[in-house]
Order: C-alpha cells, then sequence, then structure tokens
C-alpha cells in the first residue's frame, strides 16, 4: 500500500499515512486531487478506481471516506477488507466511533493504524492483538504521566 | 531547577492543547489561516521551553496542522527533541510527528540514527515499537544501511510484538539498502516457520514482496509455500500466498496459473467468510466460475470450489448456474477436487434440477475407479436425494429406479444405506407402492445377480428391503406366486441370518395374499393346497438354519402352514383367517411419536400382565421334548404327533414366557398397551420404522449381546451344580438318551437344571432366553450358544463354501478347477478331488477358480483345507510353482518360489477355506499348475511334518463369469426385451468367430443339460425356445461367448461364437468333457 487517506464529505483531510517518501507538495498534491475525484463520485458507483499508475480502492463509512492507494498488481478486494478492518478496530477501540473521535484524538487513531500496518503492509490480523498492544502502550503512558504529576506536587509541596 | 519545572507544568495549565487546536479551528471557519498563525506563534514559544511536556504538547499540535497543509519542516528538530525524550508518551508522538512529517530530503534525520539505535535496543517493546514503526516511514538509504544490523537482530526478538514489526520493517530496508539482503535472508525464511502467527504472516508478506519484484530467486522456496497455503488457516496470508505464485507463474509451469485469478478465489474466501453479505461476492463469482473452467490446476480449483461452497450459503442461486462446471470436476484426477464437488453438489439441488444432477452422478458411478470413491458417490447421491425429508424429489418412481439401479454397483459397503431408502420411501409414500413392489419383486427374481459369488457383499442387504416390501405390500404384486416361489428359492438360505428371517417370515404374508386370490377365484382347492405344499417343501431348508431367529420363524410358519392345509384339504376356506395374521395399515410414525401416547389411567407398566409360568413346568416340557427331537433332522419323523400338539395352550405359553423376557430385557422397548403400533428397530435397518410383527416373535434374539457375561454365569452355576447333581439322579437318567449321541455333553445338562428363568429378574435375563429357546423349540438342532468346543466335536457334517452339503466322507462338489493328488490313491470319477485316507490328512478342495472381474488378469482361488485325521494340523504352507503363463500372487518381498503360509490350524475334523489370487496373462489355453502344501501333524506325544503334492487345474471355464447378457448389453434394468435385441446384434456383428459341438447320447432332460451348462461352465440362459436355447458369458478378459443348444433325439448340438476361437475350442473341449463324465 502506498498511502491512506481518510477525509470528511466536505473534502477535510482526517487522517493521511504516507507509505513512500514523497515531498509535502507532492503529498498536497495528491490529496487534494484524489479527494475531488473521489467526492465527485455517486454513491452507486464502484469501490475501485485506476488513478495515474495507481489503483484507489475507497469505501464511505457514515461521513467518512477511506481510501486506500494500492500497486497495479496488488489486489482490490483485500484492500477493502483492511479498511473494513481498520474501520472496525476503530469501532472497538472507541466504541461507536464517529468522525468526531478521529478529529479530537487523531494520534490515536495512527497509534492504531501503526498497529495494524507497517510499512503499507498488514502487520497484524489479529483484531485482539492490535487492540491489546495498544492498550498496553496507553497504561504505559498513563503511568508516566500520573509519575510526573506525582513528582511535580512533591516538587511544590517539598522544595 | 525545581522550580522551572514547576513554572513549565503551571504555564501547561494555560496552554492550548490539541482539543482546544481543534476546536479552535472549528469555531474559527471565516477566519481559519488567520487564527492558525497565532496558533503557530504560539507553539514556537511553546518550543522554546525546556518542558518536554510543554514541547510535546506543541508538536503534536503541529502535526495536526501538517494535516491540513500547513508547513511544519521548521520545528524538525524540536520534533528530534521529543523523539528522543526518555519517557514513552512523548516519544510516542515525537515518532508520531517524524512518521508524518519527515522525508528523505529532511537533513535532520541525519541527528536521529543514535537514538533511534537506543530506542531499538530498549528495555521497553513498545519504546522499540514505536522506533521501529516511525522508522517504516521515514528510513532513508544512509538509516537503512546504518540500523540493518539492529532491525535484523531484533527479527530474533523474545517478543513476538517486537520479532513481526521488524521482519516488515526489514522490506523497507532491503529496499532503501539491498545489500542488506543477503545476510539477512536466511533469517527473514526462517520466520516463515515462527511459532507465532503473526510473524508468520508478516514474513509471508516480505517475501510475497520481494518476490514479486524478482520471482526467480523465490522458485526454492515453492514447496514451503505449499506446505503453508494447506496448514494456515488465516486467509490474508493465504492470499499472500497465492499472490506469490502468481509471480513465479510465468518461471515454473507447476504453478503455472493466472495469479490474478488465484488472488481473486482467495479473496473471494476471506469475503465470503469475513462479510457474508457483501455485495462483491456476487459479482466475484464470475472470477470463480473462470479459473475453474480455464485452469487444471487443482490449487486454483481447490480454491474455487472451496469459495464457491462459502457463497453457496448465502446466495445459493447464483452458485447453482455454474452447475455443469462444477459437474466436470467430477472427472478430475484428483479426489480432493472431486469429493469437495460433491460437497458443493449437495448444497445446489433444487426440484427442477435434481434428477439430471442424479443422472450425471449416476454416470460418475458407472465410470468411477475405486470402491472408496464410488461408495462416497452412492453416499452422496442418496443423501442428496433424501436430504430435508425428501423435498426435492418429484418424482418417487424415479427414487425408486435409481435405488435399484445402484444396487448393481460392485462390492459396495452401503448396501443397508439403499435398503433403508428403499424401505422409508415404500413405506412412507403410499403412491408409490405399486411400482415399488414391482421393482423388488424382479429384485427378488434376480437375487442372484446382487449376491453373486461373494455372500459377504454388503449390497444383499438390499434383499432385506425388497423381501419386505414384497411381503407387506404383496396385495400390489402382479404375480405373487411367483414372487413367494422367488423367495422361497434353496440359494435363499445363503443369505446373511437377518434377510432370511425377513424372507420367512414375508414369505407368510406372501402367502396369505395368494391364498386370498386363488380362492375369491372358482373355488380350484387344488391351486391352493399346492401353494400350501410349495410352502411346506421350502421352508424345512430354513428350519434348519443355524440362525436362531430364522429357525424360530420358519419353524412357527411351517407348522402354520401344515395346519392351514389340513384344513384346505377339508374344503375349509382359510384365506381370510391366514390374512388377519397380518392385517392392519402399516402407517409412518415419526421417531419420537412413542413418547406422545399417554399411558392410560391405571395402567402400570412394570407390572406382570401375566404372572411368569413357574419354572418347574417350563423345565418338565423342555426335558420332554428334548428326549424326542433336538436335531432337525428327527423333526420329520416326529413332526406329526408333535406339531398337533402345539395346541393353543403352548402357544399361549411360549408367548407368556416371552413377554416375561421382554420385559426384563432392557433392549426390548416394552409392549405398546394401547392399540398404537409398536416400532422397533431391525437388524441392518435402523432408521426405518418396522410394524411388530403380531406374533410377538423377537427380531432379536435377547441374550446374544451379552454372551461374555452368560459364560462367567454358567460357570459360576456349575461350580455350584456340582454339589447339587448327585441329587439329581432322576433327571440325568431322563437326559442319557441325550449324551449319548454326544449332541451337547455333560455340561449342557447341567443348562437344564432347575428352571431360575423368569424369576429372576435381573438384567441378566438372556439366561433365560437361552433354556427357553431349546425348550420350547425341539425341532432345533442344538443351541448355538453352547460351547464352540463342543459343536466343533459334534458337527461332524461341514456346508461348503457353495452350499453344497456334503454327505459325510467324500462328495465335494467342485465348481471347476480340481486338484489332483499325485499320491497313488484310488479316485473315484464322481469326486476326483476330494481323497482322504489316513496316510493324507489333509485334503485339498478347490472349490472354486474364480475370475477377477475387476481384473481381467486375476483368478481367485478358493481352497477348502478339512482335516479329516485326529491329529492337530498346524503351519501349513502353501506353494505353486508358476508357468510363464500363471503366478501366485505373492506379498511385496517375497521370492518366486516361496511359499505362503495359511493363515489357520486345523483341528481334528475342521475344514476352512482359504484364497490365493493368481495372475493369469492369457486365458486362451487351460493350465496345469503343479503345488505342494506342506504341514505339521501333532499328535499328543510327536508330530511330523507332512507333505502333500497336488496339481490345479485352471480351466479355460474358469476364465468365464457368469454375466446375464443384459448387464454387460444393455444395463438398464428393464432388460428382458431389449436383451434379446441386444444379443442378436452382437451375433450379427460378425466379430465372433463360430465353433460347434455335438454330443451324442444325452438321455438328460434338456433343462438339465442347461442347468449343468449354466453350472458348471458359468453361463447364463439368454432365450430358450422348446428345445433350442441359447446362451451367454463372458470371459475376465471381457471376451463374449455365445452358444446355441438345441437337442434332438438323445443328439445334443451346440453351436458357439466367441471373438477368441482358441478359448471357445478349451470351453467346447470341457462341456464335452462335463457330459462325457455323466
Amino acid at each position: 500500500m502506498q498511502f491512506m487517506l481518510l477525509f470528511s464529505r466536505q473534502g477535510k483531510l482526517r487522517l493521511q499515512k504516507w507509505y513512500v517518501p514523497l515531498s509535502d507538495k507532492e503529498r498536497k498534491k495528491i490529496s487534494r486531487d484524489l479527494v475531488q475525484t473521489i467526492l465527485a463520485r455517486k454513491p452507486k458507483m464502484c469501490s475501485f478506481l485506476e488513478w495515474r499508475d495507481l489503483k484507489i480502492v475507497y469505501k464511505r463509512y457514515a461521513s467518512l471516506y477511506f481510501c486506500c492507494a494500492v500497486e497495479d498488481q496488488d489486489n482490490e478486494l483485500i484492500t477493502l477488507e483492511i479498511i473494513h478492518r481498520y474501520v472496525e478496530l476503530l469501532d472497538k477501540y472507541f466504541g461507536s466511533v464517529c468522525e468526531l473521535d478521529i478529529i479530537f484524538n487523531f494520534e490515536k487513531a495512527y497509534f492504531i493504524l501503526d498497529e495494524f500496518l507497517l510499512g503499507g503492509e498488514a502487520q497484524e490480523t489479529s483484531k485482539k492483538n492490535v487492540l491489546k498492544a495498544i492498550e498496553q502502550a496507553d497504561l504505559l503512558q498513563e503511568a508516566i504521566e500520573q509519575a510526573d504529576l506525582l513528582q511535580e506536587v512533591r516538587l511544590l509541596t517539598d522544595p | 531547577m525545581a522550580l522551572k519545572i514547576v513554572k513549565g507544568s503551571i504555564d501547561r495549565m494555560f496552554d492550548k492543547n490539541l482539543q482546544d487546536l481543534v476546536r479552535g479551528i472549528r469555531n474559527h471557519k471565516e477566519d481559519e489561516a488567520k487564527y492558525i498563525s497565532t496558533c503557530i506563534d504560539e507553539i514556537k514559544q511553546e518550543l522554546k521551553q525546556d518542558n518536554i511536556a510543554v514541547k510535546s504538547n506543541a508538536v503534536c499540535k503541529l502535526t495536526y496542522l501538517q494535516m491540513l497543509g500547513y508547513d511544519v519542516s521548521w520545528a524538525a528538530f524540536n520534533i528530534v527533541e521529543v523523539m528522543s525524550s526518555s519517557k514513552f508518551t512523548y516519544k510516542r508522538i515525537g515518532y508520531l510527528a517524524a512518521s508524518q512529517c519527515f522525508h528523505e530530503s529532511t537533513d535532520v534525520i541525519m541527528l536521529t540514527t543514535n537514538q533511534i539505535r537506543k530506542d531499538l535496543s530498549s528495555p521497553n517493546q513498545y519504546d522499540t515499537g514505536v522506533a521501529l514503526t516511525g522508522l517504516s516511514c521515514f528510513v532513508t538509504p544512509d538509516l537503512a544501511r546504518d540500523l540493518a544490523n539492529d532491525i535484523m537482530t531484533l527479527m530474533s526478538h523474545t517478543k513476538p510484538y517486537i520479532r513481526k514489526k521488524a521482519v516488515l520493517i526489514m522490506y523497507k530496508v532491503f529496499l532503501k539498502y539491498p545489500e542488506s539482503l543477503r545476510p539477512a535472508f536466511p533469517r527473514m525464511k526462517e520466520k516463515l516457520e515462527d511459532p507465532d502467527p503473526g510473524v508468520q504472516s508478516a514474513a509471508v508478506n516480505v517475501i510475497c514482496e520481494l518476490a514479486r519484484r524478482n520471482p526467480k530467486n523465490y522458485l526454492s522456496l515453492a514447496p514451503l509455500f505449499f506446505k503453508l497455503m494447506t496448514s494456515s488457516t488465516n486467509n490474508w496470508v493465504l492470499i499472500k500466498i497465492i499472490k506469490l505464485f502468481g509471480a513465479l507463474t510465468p518461471l515454473e509451469p507447476l504453478v503455472g496459473t493466472a495469479g490474478s485469478c488465484l488472488s481473486s478465489v482467495s479473496v473471494l474466501i476471506s469475503l465470503s467468510s469475513g462479510m457474508p453479505n457483501h455485495s462483491a461476492s456476487i459479482q466475484a463469482l464470475c472470477i470463480v466460475s473462470r479459473p475453474l473452467s480455464v485452469l487444471s490446476l487443482f490449487v486454483v480449483k481447490y480454491l474455487g470450489l472451496l469459495a464457491m461452497s462459502k457463497i453457496l450459503k448465502t446466495h445459493p442461486k447464483s452458485v447453482q448456474s455454474h452447475k455443469d462446471l462444477i459437474l466436470q470436476c467430477l472427472d478430475d484426477k484428483d479426489e480432493s477436487i472431486r469429493l469437495r464437488a460433491l460437497d458443493l453438489l449437495y448444497g445446489m439441488v433444487s426440484k427442477k434440477n435434481l434428477m439430471e444432477i442424479v443422472k450425471k452422478l449416476m454416470l460418475h458411478v458407472d465410470k468411477a475407479e475405486g470402491t472408496t470413491y464410488r461408495d462416497e458417490l452412492l453416499t452422496k447421491i442418496i443423501d442428496i436425494c433424501s436430504q430435508s425429508n425428501y423435498q426435492y424429489i418429484t418424482n418417487f418412481e424415479w427414487y425408486i429406479s435409481i435405488l435399484v439401479e445402484l444396487t448393481r454397483l460392485e462390492g459396495t459397503r452401503h448396501g443397508h444405506l439403499i435398503a433403508s431408502q428403499m424401505l422409508d420411501v415404500a413405506i412412507r409414500v403410499k403412491a408409490i407402492r405399486a411400482f415399488a413392489v414391482a421393482q423388488m419383486a424382479t429384485l427378488l427374481d434376480n437375487a442372484h445377480l446382487l449376491t453373486g459369488n461373494t455372500q459377504h457383499s454388503g449390497i444383499c442387504e438390499v434383499l432385506y428391503a425388497a423381501a419386505w416390501i414384497c411381503g407387506e405390500f404383496s396385495e400390489h404384486l402382479e404375480d405373487p406366486m411367483a414372487t413367494l416361489e422367488a423367495m422361497l428359492r434353496p440359494k435363499v438360505a445363503t443369505l446373511p441370518g437377518h434377510i432370511q428371517a425377513v424372507y420367512v417370515q414375508n414369505a407368510a404374508k406372501l402367502f396369505s395374499t395368494v391364498l386370498c386370490g386363488q380362492e375369491g377365484a372358482p373355488a380350484d382347492s387344488k391351486v391352493a393346497q399346492e401353494t400350501s405344499q410349495l410352502l411346506i417343501d421350502r421352508l424345512p431348508v430354513f428350519v434348519q438354519s443355524d440362525n436362531l431367529e430364522v429357525q424360530e420363524r420358519a419353524s412357527c410358519i411351517l407348522q402354520l402352514v401344515k395346519y392351514i392345509q389340513k384344513l384346505q384339504q377339508k374344503d375349509v376356506e382359510v384365506a381370510e383367517e391366514v390374512t388377519a395374521l397380518f392385517a392392519g395399515e402399516l402407517n409412518p410414525v415419526a421417531p419420537k411419536a412413542q413418547k406422545k401416547v399417554p399411558v392410560p389411567e391405571g395402567l402400570d407398566l412394570d407390572a406382570w400382565i401375566n404372572e411368569p409360568p413357574s419354572g418347574s413346568e417350563s423345565e418338565d416340557e423342555g426335558r420332554k421334548t428334548k428326549g424326542k427331537a433336538v436335531f432337525a433332522r428327527e423333526e420329520s419323523r416326529h413332526t406329526k404327533p408333535r406339531y398337533t400338539e402345539v395346541d393353543e395352550k403352548e402357544l399361549a405359553m411360549r408367548r407368556e414366557v416371552r413377554k416375561a423376557e421382554q420385559a426384563n430385557n432392557p433392549f426390548y422397548i416394552k409392549a405398546s398397551p394401547s392399540s398404537q403400533k409398536v416400532y422397533q428397530e431391525a437388524v441392518g435397518v435402523e432408521h426405518i420404522p418396522v410394524v411388530q410383527i403380531d406374533l410377538s416373535v423377537p427380531l432379536k434374539v435377547p441374550g446374544m449381546p451379552m454372551s461374555d457375561q452368560y459364560v462367567k454365569l454358567e460357570e459360576e452355576r456349575r461350580e455350584k451344580n456340582k454339589a447339587d447333581r448327585k441329587k439329581k439322579d432322576k433327571k440325568k437318567r431322563r437326559e442319557k438318551g441325550r449324551q449319548r449321541r454326544g449332541d451337547s455333553g455333560p455340561e449342557s445338562e447341567e443348562d437344564i437344571t432347575p428352571a431360575h428363568m423368569v424369576d429372576i429378574v435381573t438384567e441378566e435375563m438372556p439366561e433365560t432366553a437361552l433354556y427357553t429357546i431349546p425348550c420350547l423349540f425341539p425341532s432345533q438342532k442344538s443351541s448355538k450358544h453352547k460351547k464352540k468346543k463342543q459343536k466343533k466335536e459334534k458337527d461332524k457334517k461341514k456346508k461348503h463354501h457353495h452350499h453344497h452339503h456334503s454327505d459325510g466322507a467324500r462328495e465335494e462338489s467342485v465348481q471347476n478347477g480340481t486338484v489332483e493328488d499325485e499320491e497313488p490313491l484310488p479316485v473315484s470319477k464322481q469326486s476326483p478331488f476330494s481323497l482322504s485316507t489316513q496316510s493324507n490328512p489333509c485334503p485339498l478342495d478347490v472349490c472354486d477358480i474364480q475370475g477377477n472381474l475387476h481384473d481381467g488378469s486375476q483368478v481367485v482361488v478358493s481352497v477348502i483345507f478339512e482335516n479329516k485325521c485326529d491329529s492337530f494340523i498346524k503351519s501349513m504352507e502353501f506353494n505353486v510353482m508358476d508357468s510363464l503363463n500363471s503366478k501366485l500372487q505373492r506379498p511385496e518381498g517375497a521370492g518366486p518360489h516361496d511359499s505362503l503360509t495359511v493363515p489357520f490350524h486345523l483341528p481334528p475334523g475342521i475344514s476352512s477355506e482359504a484364497r490365493f489370487i493368481f495372475s493369469v496373462q492369457s486365458i486362451v489355453m487351460p493350465q496345469k499348475l503343479k503345488g505342494t502344501l506342506t504341514f505339521i501333524v501333532k499328535t499328543e506325544d510327536s508330530s511330523t511334518h507332512e507333505k502333500l503334492d497336488f496339481k490345479l487345474h485352471f480351466t479355460c471355464t474358469s476364465y468365464l463369469i457368469t454375466t446375464p447378457c443384459y448387464s454387460v448389453l444393455c444395463p438398464d434394468l428393464n432388460f428382458r426385451l431389449n436383451c434379446f435385441d441386444a444379443y442378436a446384434k452382437l451375433l450379427e456383428s460378425g466379430d465372433l468367430k463360430g465353433s460347434s459341438l455335438k454330443l451324442e447320447g444325452i438321455n438328460q432332460p434338456f433343462h438339465h443339460l442347461l442347468a449343468r451348462i449354466c453350472f458348471h461352465h458359468h453361463f447364463s440362459v439368454v432365450e430358450r425356445i422348446d428345445s433350442c436355447a441359447s446362451m451367454y458369458s463372458r470371459s475376465i478378459q471381457g471376451h463374449h461367448v455365445c452358444l446355441l443348444v438345441k437337442t434332438a433325439d438323445q443328439t445334443v448340438s451346440i453351436d458357439a461364437k466367441c471373438d477368441e476361437p482358441g478359448l471357445l475350442r478349451n470351453v467346447l473341449d470341457e462341456i464335452k468333457l462335463t457330459f462325457s463324465q455323466c
């Protein structure tokens, strides 16, 4: 997979993940073009389209479009399946995920994606394992934050 | 310092966090750019602070802004700062920002190398994890080169979480720094067999992607991937592997198939299992069908069929349209594909296509090689037809015909399955009965075809159903008399016991029907009496049966018929009464219907209906009758006086005893108090409700399954009785007669010691069964429950394989093929084969030399070894000198002159059969093979080694197989008419060479002559007109042999035709020999 984009019906980018090294300028151009192309398509149209030398696989979940670009030899159906799996993961993690969850916790959405895909390849196909890894990392983060807080409080009270 | 930190955290409270930023942007829709520029200014301030938490917050906001399209490259160094934090919380944000914002031209990346290396080796797996994740996005050739070794080490990390990330990132490293591939590849390959499925799938991913770029180098991995493909349950991995095979395609013909088809198919599998309602699955179906029709690679077919079977569950219609394609798969060489296709067919049938599908399957049955697959087909056909309560069958006549056709299968194990279907359909579908009965009657008439030469073939179970259906629904029979006759043929006695029992019982039903018909007509009492006479003539064979069930039923019915005949002689009309015996419509009842019958008020099912008779009474009865007749032989002498005595009283008593047994036997369904018919299981057709026959004859002999227990009990009792014996002189005297005849010896005497029959209410009731049956049925030979040893001692008579009863000593029938003893012994003409003298304790009887139908080069020789001396014979070894043409088949590894060990010992007076297989090349000439049998005769004090020479005579006849011409020439079972045509065509075809033979001075009736030819030379009669008959047979190698036999004035002329003149000449010579001997 070359990259993944999440954008709203209004064309606002909500998440982007690039697995190929591209300059910011190129990235911007690609995402702008793609968002326009996909939003112009009617709901009953096919989920796959050929775009430049890539295959674009997209699917709309509520107000969000999930869009992936894969290479020519890659399989569209399994890409669709990857998108679906990612949505399932988000849904499990946030509990009935909505667009706002992803906007306000966009770093979490990235963390989940990074546990699921790595370098554009599926890394872990088990939903359970992905979520377990995220939970563990979150716990670790909380523990550190609490320790920091305690340290600050100690410093304040005991100079 | 402390103050500084505290100040930082206080500042933080007033800082915007990410949420505030997002909210702010949403609130400033009109002047978003302006708002954001102020935010960026704030962020720049935050980044100048020392507090890492503040910095990290700023970086997080920047990452968000970067996504919105703002340039954040100026903050690259700050990102590196946050990445370098020792705390996971900030490191996580730092690496995320780096992965989003860095690209190859970002120069600060140079500075990160050491930091990343440190993180990779961190003891915390999540530190390592975020580093790897981040690296995967911004890895540069320099980073790849510098870190390749570290990452390679991580591939063997203890945590699978790290291993799988390391494996995946290696792909990026390979791309950026190809030199790393060579040293890393062995380890990568190793990971294909990692115990963790995640790591394994990661390795599959990487290698697949690598192979796609340069397939040639990865061909050697194909076997490993094949293995993974068959073992993996992870669809994602499967798809990757198939993609890999797609890449290998152009290079390796074995893998050579269109890869995209493969991956489409496998994605389908995942789709149909993961998202059952995904609309794509239907669209994709056409993709499946394409590879199925085009490609021959088994993997593709297999996957395609697998996918179809999954789609079938959700979209049956779309799969049904590919029926022909699936049927084609039945022709595949690979059995697993055929079986998969069969599974699919099962789900595909509908009312419309059932007949068509089954017809195709039937064709496959005919073609199928190997009994296993054929049996599988057979069960599938029946499964398909009978599924959901026959929901798809619109025409049951058709189904019956299918079942009848299936009976023609050679050597199937599923006779009982066919039988149960026949019964089920005949019972449940009333409209079909007339047709079913007609078909069953034909089956019965041709029973010899089914049973063939192997009595143990499972297909004869069908006769069970046929007999029962013909009996139960005999009113539909066109010619009940003919069927009755067919059911009472002597050959029936060779069928398994439970089938014979059904034959006997249903012969009685038929008898009643026949009587009805005959008495209805202008009273011709003679015809009716003849019918009775037929039964009286034929039933004794069954009365002598060694199966208790058969014996019991036969003797009961025989007496009944005799009584009827008596009444007939007095011109009493009996038909009505006889019919009443079997009156009552049989209704199909659900298996659990019995439970729904309420127990009437005031009925205690556990209470005795009749008090069990006291033991002494039946004991006396038993002893009295035993003295008179125990052997069936004697029965004929005693019959008349005895059976007139079988009066109401005794019948009633018999019934009571049995009721008592049944009440105590857990294996019996207790008699229902209501008039509702009770269904009970019959042997062999477990699932078919069979009406309990009104004679209260148990269908199973109680106690059989517990014979071991019985032996134990008997021994205990014997001990006890020894003490008591002296007191019972009187009884002993009475039984002396029996003892002298050596019937059951002193031990069985004790079996009849004071009756503890019905009083003992234990689960071990079978004892009573054992005592009562011999007591009440004096006509029976002897209870088979007695110890085997005794039986062997007394049973001097042997029933031989082909049911020719030898009359004690020498006369053994041999169908064809002989054993000639080379010792100079008197050889009588009738039986040159069985030579038994003192010096020759173990004569051989070749019972049968039989061609193997399935293999044109095999002949099976059955040899009966009978020990006629008084010593034990063991270690028999059988050997034959092979000729060029005929060879004894020896087990693998044995030399060409090794002898075969006969797999049994022979105690005195015992005979047993062994089979030997010979491979034969040419069947045109008869042959004699010399052989020797060596064995050890063991007497009490010594043992001697002895040798016996013999000759095996393979006649040409033994290569012929009795083949009714319709089964070859017109396999349809509605044959008779077409058969003659086909036979005529065969004769006219001109392929056959003629030859003829004249026999003078034959003064036996023509039908005897025909029977002799049929019997000795394996022919069957095609047609007979007056003194002229045409006959047919077929050799194991498929030669047709046709005979036209004519007789006039003691001269018989045989005109014969065959496609092999040599064979024909020899067969004719053998026929001539047969007739010259009589």
